[in-house]
């Protein structure tokens, strides 16, 4: 068992674990935050992207002691509970960005480390390049294009990062 | 995946005596390939040795006239580097085309190099810049580290500290991607350097990385893509799989070289 402590959406978090839990294992099964989803889990479609140090990783291929002493933010960390959604979820709803929702978050997780990168002026062909490492077998990406482009520009005016 | 014991060594020195103490202890940084491995049963290495959080280790400078990359430097970090879009374009250019945005704040320049996969993209780069690998114990030149398919010059218990990058007059990558994993089926890096000209090819050769020494001695005759006209590599000794056969990834390899030439010279 290994000993870890790291800071998770804000809050402080220690726990003994085996060595052999995945990030996302962590996340969704000890800490039950169950809005990161296990896709592929082969690093591959991106539904488990979260951040670690403020950059989107993919937590299915990452270890949980990996990120002992670390900070990590997941869907759930974007918008406190009760109050309003995060622009880029705000811009996946106005747009219609999700059918089944499955890809969502690390959908937004992979839009909001995007703005964090290259700014609030995204063109098509940038974010299409972007989601490369995420998949979406609904939408035909068409929306969710388009929903990154428009959280991206909104925000510019929010407070949450 | 099986059952180990996690390490995180502070120095080199305790992660090589860490390699040293326990048999079959395997390093890890950015566990891009190898968790992967370990998920799936393919490896289950007893202990795992975290390389990621030794200070130092990922640093990025100029030295003399060489481009120096530390091992754990991520490949986010040589791609929006600076200091390497100025030195080596095509080789923060590179960086930027391995795996995905996520993939990339993860992944390592000496996990890939001592992986040594056939796709991968760094193993051109080392061995048409004639790059030296430099461990905990020696230097390694490029031209001998690489040696064949997920195999190095590597010992057991040697770790790979930095990269030495000598800077060439103009270098140029081309990728052609394998539409479904995004690894390279045919990639072609090459380097014009003050005294010759180097190709190197990964994706194609049944032995990994390999350099194809007539399209360099073209090329040092005269550094333009014409010069590589007429010129073809037989598909003997290529891979040919369900992605390609050795005789498409054959013809491939001149038009990729070509590509990389205009690259290198500023025309594409």
């Amino acid at each position: 068992m290994a000993k870890i402590s790291l800071i998770v959406n804000g809050n402080p978090v220690n726990a003994n674990i085996d060595p052999r839990t995945l990030l996302v294992q962590f996340l969704r099964e000890n800490l039950r935050l169950t809005g990161t989803h296990v896709g592929c889990d082969t690093s591959q479609c991106g539904a488990c992207v979260v951040h670690l140090d403020g950059k989107a990783v993919k937590s299915c291929t990452t270890l949980a002691v990996m990120a002992d002493g670390h900070e990590v933010k997941t869907i759930e960390g974007l918008a406190p509970d009760g109050a309003p959604l995060h622009p880029m979820q705000e811009a996946f709803r106005e747009h219609h960005g999700l059918q089944c929702g499955f890809c969502t978050p690390g959908m937004i997780m992979t839009a909001v480390d995007l703005v964090h990168r290259k700014g609030h002026e995204l063109s098509e062909h940038t974010i299409r390049e972007e989601l490369e490492g995420n998949l979406c077998r609904c939408t035909g990406y068409q929306n969710i294009v388009q929903s990154i482009a428009a959280g991206a520009k909104a925000m510019a005016n929010s407070d949450l990062a | 995946m099986y059952e180990f014991k996690y390490h995180r060594p502070a120095t080199v020195r305790q992660a090589a005596n860490l390699l040293a103490k326990n048999e079959d202890a395997k390093l890890v940084a950015g566990g891009h390939t190898l968790i992967p491995v370990m998920k799936q049963r393919l490896a289950s290495p007893p202990h795992l040795v975290d390389l990621s959080h030794i200070e130092g280790l990922d640093g990025i400078e100029i030295k003399g006239r060489s481009l120096v990359i530390g091992a754990t430097a991520k490949h986010a970090d040589v791609a929006n580097s600076a200091t390497v879009q100025e030195a080596i374009p095509a080789l923060a250019y590179l960086a930027g085309l391995i795996g995905d945005p996520a993939v990339r704040h993860k992944g390592t320049i000496g996990g890939s190099l001592a992986n040594n996969d056939p796709t991968a993209d760094y193993p051109a780069a080392c061995l048409a810049l004639g790059a030296t690998v430099v461990t905990n114990k020696r230097k390694l030149k490029a031209d001998e580290f690489f040696q064949g398919l997920f195999t190095t010059a590597l010992e057991s218990d040697e770790i790979i500290t930095k990269v030495m990058f000598p800077i060439p007059k103009k270098a140029g990558y081309v990728k052609f991607r394998n539409q479904a994993s995004r690894y390279a089926l045919v990639g072609v890096f090459v380097a014009k350097r003050p005294s010759d000209v180097r190709v190197a090819v990964t994706g194609a050769g049944a032995d990994g990385v390999y350099r194809v020494t007539a399209f360099e001695e073209a090329l040092k005759k005269r550094f333009s893509p014409k010069v590589l006209d007429g010129l073809s590599v037989p598909p003997e000794g290529l891979n040919s799989d369900l992605h390609g056969s050795a005789e498409y990834r054959a013809h491939l390899i001149p038009v990729l070289a070509r590509r990389a030439v205009e690259a290198a010279l500023g025309k594409s």
